[in-house]
């Protein structure tokens, strides 16, 4: 009877264990991974990669100048279309519990929340880039933009549920319209979560690839005109990476390493800022 | 000095509530239309194929002949792969975030790990493979005798994996932590230990969410585009077994859609998109189901 | 004698098929405080809230009948008028969280795009803060989150805000049933106060209160009004069973 609960008691400890292992084992490939884009990054980074294009193969140095302004356009477009749209939508599912067009835009979300993102590209395509016989940074953005819709109608949704239905209402109760509870009450009250989805819609975005493979294309020179084809960090350092040059993989690893910032800083930022803005009721 | 006009209040209330119902009724034509264009743009190879094109063998563009069993063997062996091998440890992750140690500094940690496996870009991930992970399977692929490509559905299949890691753990995360504390309390007054508690109470009882949790992330894998086409190999030849390299549906269409140069081959690769947007959004709408069943 | 402020005529409330204010009548003459009481789903405070159209934000609610503030139909009137004549106050404090209480006060204009001056803003702040009686409490801390303070003091900062936009009446649902009883003492003072500039309605399900704060009680008994009268009278002499069974504790 004593050994048959020591060995229950052991067999919980040893489980204990190895699922412990188990979940710590996966920081392995991240430190991998951030230590290669970080070694072979901060190699090739200098002031002129920052500054200048691409060279053709062969001729060493070059940056990523394009990449860097058009991967800013594609997300600021896209972040101009998608935040007003996505906050919207929120705002209307958060004010309408269960009606039928309240049911089938939230079914739309969970679709849209699925989508593979390689097939939004598609569509895109058809879309924009088709009709306007150009593949362009617009069509990239519209892309982008289809992408960062569910992450911010979400949050703006579960956000303004939570706050109490009493604060509309003493917004009412003064005579104030009901858009201006909301836009000038309820709004400003759930600024900290909205704006923590807005930034994690941001940082998925700026990292995909798939979405701008037929719409932005990528241009191997610097362009900020949304109607031709631009480049952008993700694509340019698909394109270098499976490339069989030395040179390229350089550029690729710097591209990366400003990347993997430019998303940790965005991840960072919206944590303390979510902490910092926090409303209490 | 109060009175503003009323008139012109009214005017922009109806203006609000209208945009917003509009906003809402935009998302839902937005995925209505991209179903409805995929559907339009395959129309020509559903015509030509028909059903044909889910079994045929063979695909080659230049003969115009496309089979899609080739990519549906692919995307199937290297999501499942993906998953067997994440399955483990997502679950560890989420027993140990739900149950052994909620908060604390240790799971701080373990969850800001989780989140940064999450926020790192597919392509980095993919670039990662091909720099590190490929000649690791490669001398692994020597050693066990089998061809050394190092790229192939494996590879594909161990980067998918780590990358689908955060969506299962979090999900079961949350599950294991709503187990309400009296069935637990009720199995440990019995004198049943941790292990017995969770094998016996929580894994039961949230068994339903944590298979939504692996459904979602198994949607993620099918749809996954960048790691997976840099890693995988792009051979349209069906895989003979797990090291061969391979395409998935994704991976296909990243690859050859801006050089499809004929109009049956551009709308074979779109009908590829269209099964992928269909299964998707099975996944999603049941594991979405399921969740909201599971909260409610 | 002088007409009633408010006129209700033969009012009813729904929610959905559910008839929830039957019939009522009253008049509420100006300068006097009214306690509306009553048992739990009695009707008191949807009565109430249909009296600056609150009732009607709920889906499936609806009205009918006349409800008159000065001989005019609230129901005529557009309801963010009628909102900003006949104020309200909650049973919780409901300061915006992310407005200073000096803010708070002016909410009202504020928040409505109504221009003010800063010498208006002060004037307004000052004189709202000091008939809730909150001004000696709050004027060195004017600029803090209205949420830093006390559940009693954040009630009478609902009350300032209130009758910051001057309305001619207030309504208060319940005002201190999340209240201690210091800061339900102080709110009741207040009132005594504030009825020398206002009209007052209060809901009330403590009889006691409604004895000490008000001249005219009502008795709302499963959605209907059974007795209005002044509020001595109903106490010691009331003619309905109904009120009689109530006011002794015969039913809750």
């Amino acid at each position: 009877m004593k050994s048959n609960i020591n060995y229950r008691i052991n067999k919980s400890l040893f489980i204990k264990g190895f699922i412990i292992f188990l979940a710590f084992l996966i920081t392995l490939p991240l430190v991998s991974i951030i230590y290669y884009v970080a070694k072979e990054g901060f190699a090739t980074i200098n002031w002129n990669f920052f500054i200048s294009v691409p060279k053709p193969v062969g001729e060493v140095g070059g940056g990523i100048a394009n990449a860097l302004v058009g991967s800013l356009i594609l997300v600021v477009v896209a972040s101009i279309i998608a935040i007003p749209v996505g906050i919207m939508c929120g705002i209307y599912l958060s004010e309408n519990g269960e009606n039928k067009l309240s049911y089938y835009t939230r079914l739309a979300v969970d679709i849209l929340q699925g989508v593979p993102s390689i097939v939004v590209g598609i569509v895109i395509y058809f879309w924009v880039v088709k009709p306007t016989g150009s593949f362009s940074g617009l069509s990239g953005s519209i892309a982008l933009s289809i992408m960062m819709l569910p992450i911010v109608i979400r949050s703006t949704e579960e956000t303004l549920k939570l706050i109490p239905s009493t604060l509309k209402e003493a917004g009412l109760a003064l005579g104030l319209p009901y858009y201006k509870v909301m836009i000038k009450v309820i709004l400003p009250v759930g600024m900290s979560g909205i704006l923590s989805g807005v930034m994690l819609s941001i940082a998925r975005v700026a990292g995909e690839t798939a979405p701008l493979l037929f719409t932005a294309f990528g241009n191997p020179y610097l362009n900020t005109n949304i109607a031709k084809p631009m480049q952008s960090l993700p694509l340019l350092i698909f394109n270098y990476a499976t490339s069989p040059y030395d040179e390229w993989h350089n550029l690729a690893w710097g591209a990366s390493l400003i990347l993997l910032i430019c998303i940790l800083l965005l991840n960072l930022f919206t944590k303390l800022l979510t902490r910092r803005w926090k409303v209490q009721f | 000095m109060r009175q503003k006009d009323p008139g012109l209040q009214v005017k922009y209330e109806m203006l609000f509530s209208r945009t917003l119902v509009i906003t809402a009724l935009l998302i839902l034509i937005l995925v209505i239309g991209l179903f409805l264009t995929l559907l339009l743009e395959s129309l020509p190879s559903i015509q030509h194929l028909g059903f044909g094109f889910l079994f045929g063998k063979t695909w080659d563009p230049v003969s115009n002949v496309y089979g899609a069993y080739p990519f549906l063997v692919g995307t199937l062996l290297t999501s499942f792969l993906a998953l067997i091998i994440s399955i483990p440890f997502s679950m560890a992750i989420a027993i140990f975030l739900g149950e052994y140690q909620p908060t604390g500094a240790l799971s701080a940690f373990l969850k800001n790990i989780i989140e940064l496996i999450a926020a790192v870009p597919s392509v980095i991930y993919g670039f990662w493979g091909l720099i590190v992970l490929v000649p690791l399977v490669r001398s692994l692929e020597s050693k066990i005798g089998v061809v050394p490509y190092g790229i192939g559905i494996f590879t594909a299949s161990i980067i998918l994996a780590i990358m689908i890691i955060p969506y299962a753990a979090s999900l079961g995360r949350e599950m294991i932590s709503m187990v309400p504390a009296q069935l637990k309390e009720g199995a440990y007054s019995l004198g049943a230990t941790r292990y017995e508690v969770i094998k016996a109470v929580i894994i039961p009882y949230t068994k339903s969410g944590l298979f939504a949790g692996i459904l979602l992330s198994l949607g993620r894998a099918l749809g996954e585009t960048m790691a997976v086409t840099m890693v995988i190999g792009n051979s349209s030849i069906i895989p003979t077994n797990i090291f061969a390299p391979g395409n998935t549906m994704a991976s296909v269409i990243a690859n050859e859609f801006t050089e499809a140069d004929r109009s049956l081959y551009l709308s074979a690769l779109i009908e590829l998109g269209m099964l992928l947007f269909l299964v998707t959004v099975v996944i999603n709408v049941i594991g979405k189901r399921i969740i909201k069943g599971f909260n409610t | 004698m002088e007409s009633p402020i408010l006129n209700s005529q033969n009012f009813n409330a729904y929610f959905g098929n559910n008839h929830v204010v039957k019939n009522v009548s009253m008049e509420i003459p100006r300068n006097n405080v009214v306690a509306v009481m009553g048992p739990s789903g009695c009707g008191k405070t949807t009565f109430l809230r249909c009296i600056n159209r609150m009732h009607e934000l709920i889906a499936g609610a609806t009205t009918s009948g006349i409800i008159e503030l000065n001989e005019e139909n609230v129901y005529d009137m557009h309801a963010i008028y009628v909102r900003q004549k006949i104020g309200m106050v909650f049973q919780r404090p409901n300061p915006f969280p992310n407005l200073s209480i000096y803010d708070n006060t002016i909410a009202g204009y504020k928040l409505n795009g109504i221009k003010l001056s800063k010498s208006e803003k002060d004037g307004i702040v000052e004189s709202s803060l000091k008939k809730a009686a909150l001004w000696k409490e709050v004027k060195d801390s004017l600029h803090k989150k209205g949420t830093f303070l006390s559940g009693g003091q954040q009630q009478r900062l609902c009350i300032a805000r209130a009758i910051a936009m001057q309305p001619e009446i207030l309504l208060l649902d319940e005002p201190t049933s999340a209240l201690d009883p210091i800061s339900t003492a102080s709110i009741e003072e207040l009132l005594h106060e504030l009825k020398k500039n206002f009209t007052l309605v209060i809901v009330t399900h403590n009889m006691q209160q409604a004895a000490r704060v008000s001249d005219k009680t009502a008795f709302f008994y499963m959605g209907e009004l059974v007795e209005y009268d002044d509020t001595k009278q109903m106490f010691t002499n009331p003619t309905d069973t109904r009120t009689q069974n109530y006011i002794t504790g015969r039913f809750s």
